[in-house]
């Protein structure tokens, strides 16, 4: 064991300078793409930055002001919580329920993936978001359906109740990508834990919380948090299908920003803006790691690789 | 034992029935996308049936002339110039610095690797403005730069991350058995090593090239004059701009600017999912 060790870092020193060559791009990339507009960007969270006139140093003015008196904050905060707490469960657990439902063996099988993977392929797309919004509107084809079957029409994109419902079923409706993951993962639970549970006389449901959850639980958590990231800070939906209305009840906090620091140019209250939505996203992130060393089962110790 | 077989047989069968009442649902509204382009404002609407009268291509036609003087023509080429761009240099860049992070020892590297995965979960948000400015300080502001230079310099760890991953799963042993007949580093990834990286390149490719085709957020911060549109921004372009909106013009169009993602998805399918069940993504 130490032997191999001191013998890999024999290697390794006679790599080393090599391995920083190829790396390069990225730590250049990193140091002006990425570090320097993050620290830039907690500066200008100090200032009433805008691309005209003089910038001052306002302290922690931005800061205030977005929990004091900025009403859209506020109501974009309530619409981007609902957002993500209503579509990220939602979409995962579809995601996971028809994994299990195609990880079997029947034929023709590839083609029924494909299709439930189709309008992830699509994602965000301006197309994607065009085609709910006609198809919601007022006048559109799911109030087609429902006058004709009898029922009472009803304004899904202009009505506060239910403008963001919409907005969630975008989203939950591309479950493919999270889908591909977990079926992935069930391929690799080992048939033998099946078996023999089978033997012991375990259930369809006793095997799936004793066996399938725990077993790719790994995944469940990466999902988790990736799409987490991702649904705040959702955009092309709600700026496309609602822009935003009615009454903010679709304000997602992406359009916050935008609106900020490209409509109205306050770009140093956009940037504090930015950095509570970073606060927020590390804390609920934090909050699920920590459960995560409860809750997540790493078979063989293979997270310390 | 024949009544087992009958059972199991009604079983898939009734397993059959409901993924393709499934896959209906789900699918319904590309399906209701894809054949109200060949429907006129009227039929769309007040139509109950998904298929249209007559398959007439008239809104293709007007879709396409686009509504400021600019057709989808343009759009179309601009797309394809800037998702070009910015997947060929995301994958030579993430294919390098994975095999860098993958291969070699040297100092600080898990510190630095930390870090490229730390800005994997860094919100796109926090860094708008202050590229912004940077972009607009280098005169970048309105043209595909803005995409294409960062990709060059691995700006999106999530892929320099799937190559890293891939590297891992590949014996060590190769390396060496070449490193003995007198390849060098660079010689030992491009004839040995790239071959074996086909699924991940593909999924790299798919996932690059659909992620940027479909942006809309960066374009419409970075992308200013309407000739420079890429399709994303000339759909909300139409959809804005028109006084009485041609919904089915619309609906061909948006047809159109999904067709070249599906396309690659389908013609690639089987080494993209090969290319995520191996990377690792799965945990």
């Amino acid at each position: 064991m130490l032997f191999n060790r001191i013998n890999l870092r024999k290697r390794g020193r006679r790599n080393q300078w090599v391995g920083y060559l190829y790396i390069l791009p990225w730590l250049i990339g990193f140091l002006i793409f990425q570090a320097g507009p993050l620290f830039a960007s907690l500066y200008f969270s100090f200032t009433d930055y805008s691309i005209i006139g003089d910038t001052n140093f306002v302290g922690l003015k931005n800061y205030l002001t977005a929990f004091t008196s900025d009403v859209n904050f506020m109501k974009s905060l309530r619409a981007t919580l609902l957002y993500v707490f209503g579509a990220v469960p939602l979409k995962l657990s579809l995601a996971f329920i028809m994994a299990l439902i195609l990880n079997s063996k029947l034929k023709g099988i590839r083609i029924f993936r494909t299709a439930y993977y189709l309008p992830s392929i699509m994602g965000a797309s301006v197309a994607v978001a065009i085609l709910w919004r006609f198809m919601f509107m007022k006048s559109g084809y799911i109030n087609t359906i429902l006058g004709f079957l009898g029922f009472r029409t009803f304004d899904w994109i202009g009505s506060p109740s239910t403008a963001l419902f919409v907005i969630i079923l975008i989203s939950v409706w591309q479950f493919g990508f999270a889908m591909v993951l977990y079926l992935a993962a069930l391929k690799d639970v080992p048939t033998e834990l099946y078996e023999s549970a089978s033997i012991d006389g375990a259930g369809p449901f006793r095997r799936l919380f004793s066996i399938t959850l725990p077993s790719i639980s790994p995944v469940i958590f990466f999902t988790i948090v990736m799409q987490l990231i991702a649904h705040f800070q959702d955009f092309t939906a709600p700026m496309i299908v609602t822009r935003g209305g009615p009454l903010k009840t679709t304000y997602l906090y992406g359009l916050l920003i935008y609106d900020n620091a490209f409509k109205f140019f306050k770009m140093g209250y956009a940037s504090a803006l930015s950095w509570i939505l970073f606060i927020i996203i590390a804390t609920i992130t934090g909050i699920i790691f920590k459960f995560s060393n409860v809750l997540v089962y790493y078979r063989g110790g293979s997270n310390e690789e | 034992m024949k009544n087992k077989r009958k059972k199991k047989w009604i079983i898939n069968l009734l397993k059959y029935v409901g993924l393709i009442a499934f896959a209906y649902v789900f699918l319904f509204p590309i399906l209701w996308m894809v054949f109200g382009a060949f429907k006129d404002n009227i039929e769309l609407f007040s139509s109950m049936s998904l298929l249209p009268k007559s398959f007439n291509l008239d809104s293709y036609v007007t879709g396409w002339k686009g509504t400021a003087n600019i057709s989808f023509g343009t759009f179309f080429k601009n797309s394809f110039i800037l998702v070009g761009l910015t997947t060929i240099f995301t994958l030579i860049s993430s294919i390098l610095i994975g095999y860098g992070f993958a291969r070699f020892d040297f100092p600080i590297k898990k510190i630095l690797f930390v870090t490229m995965i730390g800005t994997m979960m860094l919100p796109n948000a926090i860094l708008v403005v202050p590229r912004y400015i940077l972009f607009n300080a280098l005169g970048w502001i309105d043209t595909y730069k803005v995409f294409y230079i960062p990709a060059l310099f691995g700006c999106y760890p999530f892929f320099t991350f799937m190559f890293v991953q891939f590297f891992r799963s590949i014996p060590k042993e190769l390396d060496e058995a070449a490193k003995i007949d007198g390849c060098n580093s660079f010689r030992i990834l491009t004839h040995i090593l790239l071959p074996l990286l086909k699924p991940v390149i593909v999924s790299c490719i798919v996932f690059q090239a659909s992620w940027t085709w479909e942006d809309f957020f960066n374009p419409l911060i970075y992308i200013s004059s309407t000739r420079n549109y890429p399709v994303s921004l000339g759909l909300r372009m139409n959809l804005d701009t028109a006084a009485a909106i041609n919904y089915p013009a619309l609906l061909a169009m948006a047809t159109l600017s999904i067709l070249p993602i599906a396309l690659l998805f389908f013609f690639a399918q089987r080494a993209f999912v090969e290319g995520i069940s191996s990377t690792g993504l799965k945990g």
